[in-house]
């Protein structure tokens, strides 16, 4: 075990590295190239014993990442926004292949407009496709889930492949310290591959093949849920292990100052470090608020967060994403997951869309809210967070903007 | 200067071994299935096809497959990448000595002309330009067929197709030229590149067998009848691929040191008419009228094809007679 200073695209390439995968194709978009960089270099140095591709887009690097799966070699791939998205067809078939593999995305917001900087509208397209999701939130956390990704998405119960997610540029280039588990001891944890089936010339197999009626098809669905559910079990025990193991312990969700909180403010990914200090912030101004961070996207833990958020007094979930015409993706997903009992008041809030940052205040009017909603339930509406001052400088420069055009000498 | 079949030189040296059983699903005379079974004899056991939408993604319907091999369906623009992922664990898994060699299987991927030419053509070329030991055999039926034959790059000029009808204002059908898929898969300079017709077995199944010593992306279209699609019964399919060929219209050539080499080459040509007749995505050009001008333009572009062929030919002669010289 040996500690270094890693940013989160680092730590994602040693997590595959120290996976021992075979097989890496590969396709750049910013801001994942480092992941590829870094694994094209060791590979050519031979220090990773793989095979890396350069691919022609995205849909073909996921069908040579899923194909190299079915085939039977343990296969790690990356991508990010419009790449993801670009391949999403290939997400569908091969988690309908039942085949096992981890794909990195590093979050980046969908054009247009075309911007860098993240929100999670690009993993949460992909979130029906039967790939499972996991959302990291420190670059120790990114390393450690690629691990535990591969015994999740091995498993003999699921065979489903895993995504797992970090924040483009806030945590991909953030150096963290880091500890580097050894070779050995992650093959204690994770053994080598052995895939549960693939193409030799002793196994004939079709892979794919078409269903003709709605009975076949339920068939094989019906089989990706179930193993979706047994992969909430199964993430439970991996957990477990590789919290004995390496003393770092991830559940499905993370609760941070949950115990005995009245007020919840649910997050994911990265910018739940901004919440988590928010919430010390309030704390000490005498609020009974924690936060809890989604992990586990799929399978979505939904009787874990019933359980937790089920009694308190009022909930604030803060999406950094928008389902155009409907809200927060997030925030549907806990209100669904409480449907079994009354919920306490519950409010959605979109913010962070394109990397843009969370606001002290803005928390101020979360933690008012929540308590205003605990007596009129609270608006059903998303709270869309955007101050006045944002839009007169958006104003602004347009007039600038404008003005140049219009003072432009005609040639 | 037809090149002299080297493996399958008379009927009695296709084996009787099937490795496609009968009754599928797909319609009867299929010029595709037809091409595909004889291109599997060919090849031999230990296959993996590799698959993108089309008519022969029905093929293995669950649960059954008529393949003694295997098989497995990818998507419709990404075959080539689907044979380079399998190619490539294949590789890796037994360098590492997790499989053993004999366990090694012939990745090829199976497309249509849709598939080929326009939404899998980008994966397609950057296989070939990764020099991707693989095969590749694109029935070509001139259409998409399995959405109901409408027009692809592949379609050609003069032909009626779903989307290219004929009406009065379009008497002519399809307006554009059939695009060539085996120029832009020669330019690339491939291990091994050939037309090959059902019509033509040994012709089809000695290229087949050639390119199988090669190491490379052995690339093979294969003009492919498709009753439905170009009203013909699915009796003449044969017959209608042997025209297509003894016209002219259909060159059965490959790519020999660089140059294209023609493997069948009729003694007389017959008339591009011959071809055209019994089918009935072309009736428009006899009745009610006779496209006069349409029909010339189809049988100039076949003569100055061969002509062009012809001269080049003989310079590769010229050229073997001053080597030998
Ligand atoms: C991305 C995508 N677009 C469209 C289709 C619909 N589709 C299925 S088969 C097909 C036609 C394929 O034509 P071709 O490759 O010529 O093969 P054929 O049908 O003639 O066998 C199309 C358009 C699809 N499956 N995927
Ligand atoms: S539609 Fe044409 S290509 Fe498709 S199966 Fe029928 S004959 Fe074959």
């Amino acid at each position: 075990m040996t500690r270094e200073l890693l940013t989160g695209n680092a730590a994602a390439a040693w997590g595959a590295r120290l996976a021992e995968v075979d097989y890496i194709p590969v396709y750049p978009i910013t801001p994942q190239t480092e992941v590829i960089e870094a694994l094209a270099q060791w590979v050519a140095e031979g220090t990773l014993a793989a095979r890396l591709v350069t691919m022609d887009s995205e849909h073909s690097m996921l069908t040579a990442a899923g194909a190299a799966a079915a085939t039977g070699a343990r296969v790690f791939t990356a991508s990010s926004s419009q790449g993801l998205v670009y391949g999403l067809e290939m997400l569908y078939t091969i988690a309908g292949w039942r085949v096992p593999l981890v794909l990195l995305n590093v979050s980046r917001a969908l054009a247009a407009p075309i911007t860098l900087e993240p929100d999670h509208n690009d993993v949460l397209a992909a979130r029906d496709s039967g790939f499972l999701q996991i959302h990291a939130e420190s670059c120790q956390e990114v390393l450690d889930s690629v691990l535990m990704a591969y015994r999740l998405s091995e498993h003999a119960d699921v065979l489903l492949p895993v995504l797992v997610n970090l924040d483009g540029f806030y945590l991909s280039f953030t150096r963290e310290p880091v500890e580097l588990p050894s070779v050995e001891e992650v093959r204690e944890f994770l053994p080598p591959h052995k895939a549960a089936h693939g193409f030799s010339a002793s196994h004939v197999l079709a892979q794919g093949v078409a269903v003709l009626g709605g009975t076949g098809y339920s068939f094989f669905k019906y089989q990706m849920q179930r193993a979706a559910e047994a992969a909430l079990t199964a993430h439970d025990a991996i957990a477990g292990e590789f919290c004995r193991r390496f003393g770092r312990c991830y559940g499905a969700v993370e609760s941070y100052r949950l115990d005995d909180a009245d007020w919840v403010i649910v997050m994911s990914n990265s910018f739940s470090t901004v919440g988590k200090e928010e919430v010390a912030r309030l704390r000490a101004r005498g609020e009974k608020v924690g936060l809890l961070r989604l992990r586990l996207i799929r399978p979505f833990p939904d009787q874990e967060i019933e359980w937790l958020l089920g009694d308190r007094r009022a909930v604030a979930v803060i999406d950094q994403n928008i389902s155009i015409g409907k809200g927060g993706i997030l925030f549907s997903e806990v209100a669904s997951a409480l449907r079994g009992r009354t919920p306490p008041p519950l409010l959605s809030f979109i913010g962070g869309l394109g990397g843009r940052r969370f606001r002290s205040e803005e928390f101020d009017t979360i933690m008012a809210a929540l308590h205003a909603a605990e007596n009129d339930g609270g608006s059903v509406e998303p709270t869309l967070l955007y101050s006045e001052a944002e839009y007169r400088q958006m104003m602004e420069m347009l007039r600038i903007a404008q003005q140049g055009s219009a003072s432009t000498p005609e040639k | 200067m037809p090149i002299r079949r080297e493996i399958y030189k008379g009927i009695k040296d296709i084996p009787r071994q099937e490795y496609l059983a009968g009754g599928t699903g797909l319609c009867a005379g299929c010029g595709g299935l037809l091409a595909l079974r004889l291109f599997h004899k060919a090849l031999g056991p230990n296959v993996v096809f590799v698959n993108a939408a089309g008519c022969l993604t029905l093929l293995a319907v669950f649960p059954f497959t008529p393949f003694h091999s295997s098989w497995l369906y990818t998507a419709m623009a990404s075959a080539p990448a689907g044979a380079q992922g399998v190619r490539d664990a294949l590789d890796m898994l037994i360098a590492k000595g997790r499989l053993s060699k004999d366990e090694n299987l012939k990745v090829v991927v199976v497309t249509g002309d849709g598939a080929a030419h326009g939404i899998g053509l980008q994966a397609t070329l950057a296989a070939i330009h990764r020099g991707l030991d693989f095969y590749y055999f694109c029935y070509d039926n001139e259409a998409f067929g399995n959405t109901g034959f409408q027009m692809s790059p592949a379609s050609p000029f003069g032909s009626r197709t779903a989307t290219t009808p004929v009406t009065s204002a379009t008497p002519g059908g399809t307006a554009t030229h059939k695009q060539d898929l085996f120029k832009l898969w020669e330019a690339q300079q491939p291990a091994f590149v050939a037309t090959v017709s059902p019509a033509y077995p040994l012709d089809l199944m000695d290229k087949v067998a050639r390119a199988g010593q090669l190491t490379g992306p052995k690339l093979f279209i294969s003009l492919a009848a498709c009753p439905p699609g170009w009203g013909v019964e699915p009796a003449e399919s044969v017959e209608i691929a042997k025209l297509a060929v003894d016209t002219g219209v259909w060159p059965l050539k490959e790519v020999c040191d660089g140059k294209v080499v023609h493997t069948v080459r009729p003694h007389r040509f017959r008339p591009v008419e011959d071809y055209l007749h019994g089918q009935t995505r072309y009736h428009h050009l006899f009745a009610p009228v006779r496209q006069e001008e349409i029909l010339r333009q189809l049988q100039h572009d076949v003569d100055r094809y061969w002509a062009a062929a012809d001269a080049d030919a003989g310079e590769v002669d010229n050229r073997l007679a001053t080597v030998r010289a």
